[in-house]
């Protein structure tokens, strides 16, 4: 079934400006830029690039916060990614998008299409991919529909990531019902280029010509973009032709061909078909080079019959490439592409006029100016939190009994499914084709590939608690781009850049936009604090639910996908212990808390309290110190305190490197917060080290020199799990390391189906 | 120590091959081996000293795996060079390319559990021989990386007490102490299968993956065990 779009001529445009995705406001607005009415295929092509997925208006303004300078970046926003310098004339292209509503109604095909997208995003820039990671989240897995979409998300991403040949070395998965309708679904790349190879989204030179590459286009995904920015709802299942369908194939021959094109110098610019296809690419890509183009529509390659000038535009159909052509060069680059028995076809010049125009049939069936495409109204709304979401934070937690036995509350957060062991998922994944992958998935904070011909590592995580979010967007959005850092710093890496992708509800409600315009704060906030630009990124609205007969949005989710490297990819860090007789120590002084925390979550089955308080300037120096005595060889193993705290923090490297532990967690001098805030509260600026005896005096030294606190806890030791809270022996948490591990890989054991 | 006239290893790529370049780096770049690419549109490999089929997803391998692939122009010179005595060693999609091509007997069945596996398997050696396993005394345990979704040897049992009965089983799916249990067929292969040789023993399919493991960066080096051997064997012959 196909989505019908609106005739080519109707009398009243301006009556039907909704079915293009525009308002009236934006229709008249259409009509100013143009100085005339928009026809039918005008219209259309306007509402597709002033939609959110497309054209930012409503984040746009706020993105403008966002810090983009530093030494390493060689590209900031605005491309088709980010590219940061790692040294030795090397670079990474990274990027992050969502395929939330996509992967809603059809998860395989929408989460694998979401891998091939962000693919060719990255070698669009020049960059060999080399490393994929995903962001997912779902509603809880007793429900049949979070199962299906699960196993379908995951089989989505491993068929179409393994067979492109690109591994997927990190992500993760946070489970909350909010996210039962509406799952998100974010997938990270990372591409490694020289500098010089560098390529742009430009069209470059009057006279130069545009070759269109790869499969044919069809009615496949049809209005997409403007899917993606509309609410989803139970009409969303007759919307199935919008979600693309993908072939990993022709991406690897795309992906091939074009690295060939590029290195052999036959290309003035290149750009994926995205998100409104044919009409952003080609639009993008001038609006980039200050020129206008003619599009010939009658030579656009497609599958179908009868196809209309704005379905061809409007088309999603996957694994296409816009490239120009060198002058000079078309007939070489057209001969290589058949080499590799891709399809190509010459389908626009560009020219001076500053129009984007559309011919069929010899007539020019659309002329706009590609300023005016390109520079959609912008929205600056009023925010305002939400008041259930303030009497949340608010909340008095200082009354919460302790719970009768820690042994059991650590074993349910364990399996409590954002905490528990992803192996069944990332099984799922080649995570080694390339042969690249140092720290494999599961052992560290972060993802570690080495760079071939150098001795140069590159780390990647991916990282957001939405419910911090959730309960303080500004203050929850900080700790996404401060654990970040911290996971990086925890595997000895230097942070160098972020690309975000921002999920959050319906920004025309008050709430959230409250939510969006704190959370933007709270990343340039942490971003600078910490020396990590933001390089690129996504934004994805509209993301929610209805719940009765009200709509809901999804906790707020920026998620922070961040790029950092190593020096000497020898020295490293992961989290399992390694040795018996490996000193624990806790460095830095957050003060743990049970407001938003997992613990709270679980046990006591609130969302509530405030997120631990955020100190940057204490994070920044954790993070060096660690970094410092990773890269000097002093330290090996090393894990952040994060979601559960101290005592799943623990457990994790116990279980990871199959060592017991023996340990002592301090007491809190904090009125009201009691044994549990001790073991399982959460904090920020606190990583637990374990080093040889010999090498304590250096760690002190470091921690010293930075003023960072530093407490033993104790040793790394025999098959058993001790823990216990300073002055209350009485509640000893005392388990084997094997009932650890039993309750932490339950939990996604079957899930996958 | 080569002799000019030879061409080195041939490492086969197919659109969609993606574990090529990971074979070349592995036999070049770490072992030392000379090496060059062959498009599958080839017709002739004499001269070359040994040829290697790699991983990935040829054609897509929509239809079975490596089912297109084995109608590719370089099979029939993969078969004649294979029929010279050359040592052909096929690694994951390249074993399913040689059992679709007639190269070796049985087939790779879709795994048991259904879904693409990758993790580290161990691996019993059944057959200590050139050119694939001199290095490798039968009953030794090698671990290295798998990643399939096709991955289950399967052949009748006739064909299976054939191959066990001349030898030419390779390698079985083990655990650490080097039994077959059955929770260590990680596929669930007739007979915890991991890889056979024909009857000459020039042509060996495995679905694990060596090349993954040569360095010990990566945590690895039994592959250096399984490579090795050839290139002990080639380079011998080459000098």
């Amino acid at each position: 079934m196909t989505r019908p779009l609106p005739p080519v001529v109707t009398p009243r445009l301006r009556d039907k400006a909704q079915a293009f995705g525009l308002t009236t406001a934006e229709f008249d607005e259409v009509v100013t830029r143009l100085g005339r009415e928009p026809n039918a295929v005008e219209a259309g092509v306007f509402g597709a690039l002033w939609s959110e997925h497309c054209g930012y208006k409503n984040s746009r303004p706020l993105l403008r916060l966002l810090p983009t300078q530093g030494a390493a970046v060689l590209q900031g926003p605005g491309e088709n990614a980010g590219v940061v310098d790692i040294g030795e004339g090397l670079a990474v292209a990274f990027k992050m998008e969502s395929h939330n509503h996509p992967s809603a109604v059809e998860p395989v095909q929408g989460a694998g299409t979401g891998v091939g997208g962000i693919l060719r995003d990255i070698f669009a820039m020049g960059a060999r991919p080399f490393a994929v990671l995903d962001s997912l989240r779902f509603g809880e897995l007793n429900s049949p529909r979070s199962r299906h979409l699960l196993a379908g998300v995951v089989a989505g991403i491993s068929s179409y990531g393994n067979a492109v040949g690109v591994p997927t070395v990190g992500g993760e998965v946070e489970v909350n019902a909010c996210f039962e309708e509406n799952p998100l679904v974010n997938v990270m790349a990372l591409g490694l280029l020289r500098h010089e190879d560098l390529q742009r989204g430009t069209v470059g030179a009057v006279g130069n010509r545009l070759l269109y590459v790869g499969s044919r286009t069809g009615r496949d995904g049809l209005g997409g973009a403007v899917f993606a920015s509309a609410d989803l709802s139970v009409a969303s299942e007759a919307d199935r032709p919008a979600v693309q369908v993908g072939d990993p194939f022709m991406e690897k021959l795309l992906l091939e061909a074009c690295l060939e094109a590029f290195a052999r110098d036959f290309v003035a610019g290149v750009q994926d078909m995205g998100a409104a296809g044919l009409a952003s690419s080609v639009a993008e890509m001038a609006h980039r080079a200050g020129k206008g183009v003619d599009l010939d529509l009658d030579a656009v390659p497609r599958r179908e019959e009868g196809m209309t000038a704005l379905e061809v535009m409007l088309s999603e159909s996957q694994e296409r490439m816009m490239l120009t052509a060198k002058p000079g060069r078309e007939v070489e680059l057209l001969s290589l592409f058949d080499r590799f028995g891709l399809e190509a076809a010459w389908v626009g010049v560009v020219r001076d006029h500053g129009e984007l125009r559309l011919l069929e049939g010899g007539e020019v069936v659309a002329a706009m100016p590609v300023e005016a495409l390109n520079r959609p109204p912008e929205y600056v709304r009023e925010g305002r939190e939400d008041d259930a979401v303030l009497a949340a934070r608010r909340r008095d937690l200082s009354g919460m009994p302790e719970v009768d036995d820690p042994a059991g509350a650590l074993l349910t957060l364990l399996s409590s499914p954002t905490i528990a062991s992803k192996e069944p998922v990332y099984r799922r994944y080649d995570h080694q084709v390339m042969t690249n992958t140092v720290v494999l998935p599961g052992s560290a904070d972060a993802a570690v590939l080495r760079v071939k011909g150098t001795s140069l590592g590159v780390a990647a995580t991916v990282d957001c608690n939405s419910r911090y979010v959730y309960l303080s967007p500004r203050l929850g959005a900080a700790h996404a781009v401060a654990e970040a850092a911290r996971n990086l710093s925890c595997v000895g890496a230097e942070p160098l850049g972020v690309t975000d992708n921002l999920n959050f509800g319906n920004p025309t409600d008050p709430g959230v936009y409250h939510q969006l315009s704190e959370a933007i704060h709270g990343i340039e906030e942490a971003c600078l604090a910490l020396g990590t630009p933001v390089t690129g990124g996504n934004v994805s609205l509209y993301n929610q639910y209805v719940d009765g007969d009200v709509t809901r949005a999804v906790h707020p989710t920026p998620t922070i996908g961040m790029v950092g490297v190593l020096r000497d990819v020898s020295r490293r860090a992961t989290q399992g212990l390694k040795r018996h007789g490996d000193v624990l120590l806790l460095l830095g002084d957050g003060v743990p808390g049970s407001g938003a925390s997992e613990f709270l979550f679980r046990l006591h089955g609130m969302e509530a309290g405030c997120p631990p308080a955020l100190d940057l300037a204490a994070e920044a120096a954790v993070q060096r110190v660690v970094r410092r005595l990773i890269m000097s060889g002093a330290c090996d193993t090393a894990h952040d305190v994060s979601t559960g705290g101290l005592a799943v923090c623990l457990a994790e490297m116990t279980m990871t490197g199959g060592v017991g532990l023996v340990a002592t967690v301090p007491a809190l001098s904090v009125p009201g917060a009691g044994r549990d805030a001790a073991l399982f509260g959460e904090s920020s600026a606190r990583i637990v080290v374990a080093v040889k005896p010999d090498d304590v005096a250096a760690v002190l030294v470091a921690c010293e020199a930075e003023s960072v606190a530093a407490v033993r806890l104790g040793e790394a030791t025999g098959d058993r799990f001790r823990l216990v809270v300073e002055g209350r022996e009485d509640s000893a948490i005392d388990l084997a390391v094997d009932e650890l591990l039993t309750a932490w890989r339950a939990t996604f054991e079957g899930a996958l189906g | 120590m080569r002799p000019t006239t030879s061409k080195g290893i041939a490492v086969i790529s197919f659109p969609g091959s993606n574990c090529d370049d990971d074979a070349r780096h592995a036999l070049q770049a770490v072992l030392g081996a000379p090496v060059r690419m062959v498009w599958h549109d080839e017709t002739d490999l004499s001269g070359y000293l040994a040829v290697v089929l790699p991983g990935g997803f040829s054609f897509g391998d929509y239809l079975r795996g490596g089912a297109l692939a084995a109608q590719s122009p370089v099979m029939a010179a993969v078969g004649a060079f294979a029929r010279r005595g050359g040592p052909v060693l096929g690694i994951c999609n390249g074993f399913q390319v040689l059992t679709e091509a007639g190269l070796l007997p049985g087939q790779l069945a879709r795994n048991r559990s259904l879904g693409f596996v990758c993790r580290d398997v161990h691996l019993r050696v059944e057959r200590s021989a050139p050119p694939f396993t001199t290095r490798t005394p039968v009953g030794s345990v090698l671990r290295l990386p798998v990643a399939h979704g096709e991955g289950a040897y399967y052949a009748d049992d006739e064909t299976l007490d054939r191959l066990e009965g001349d030898g030419l089983v390779a390698f079985r799916y083990c655990d650490a102490a080097g039994v077959a249990v059955p929770e260590a067929n990680v596929n669930g292969a007739s007979r915890s299968i991991a890889g056979v040789v024909n009857a000459r023993g020039n042509v060996m399919g495995m679905m694990p993956h060596p090349e993954r493991a040569v360095e010990p960066l990566l945590g690895y080096g039994d592959g250096r065990l399984v490579l090795g051997s050839l290139l002990d064997q080639v380079m011998a012959a080459a000098a």
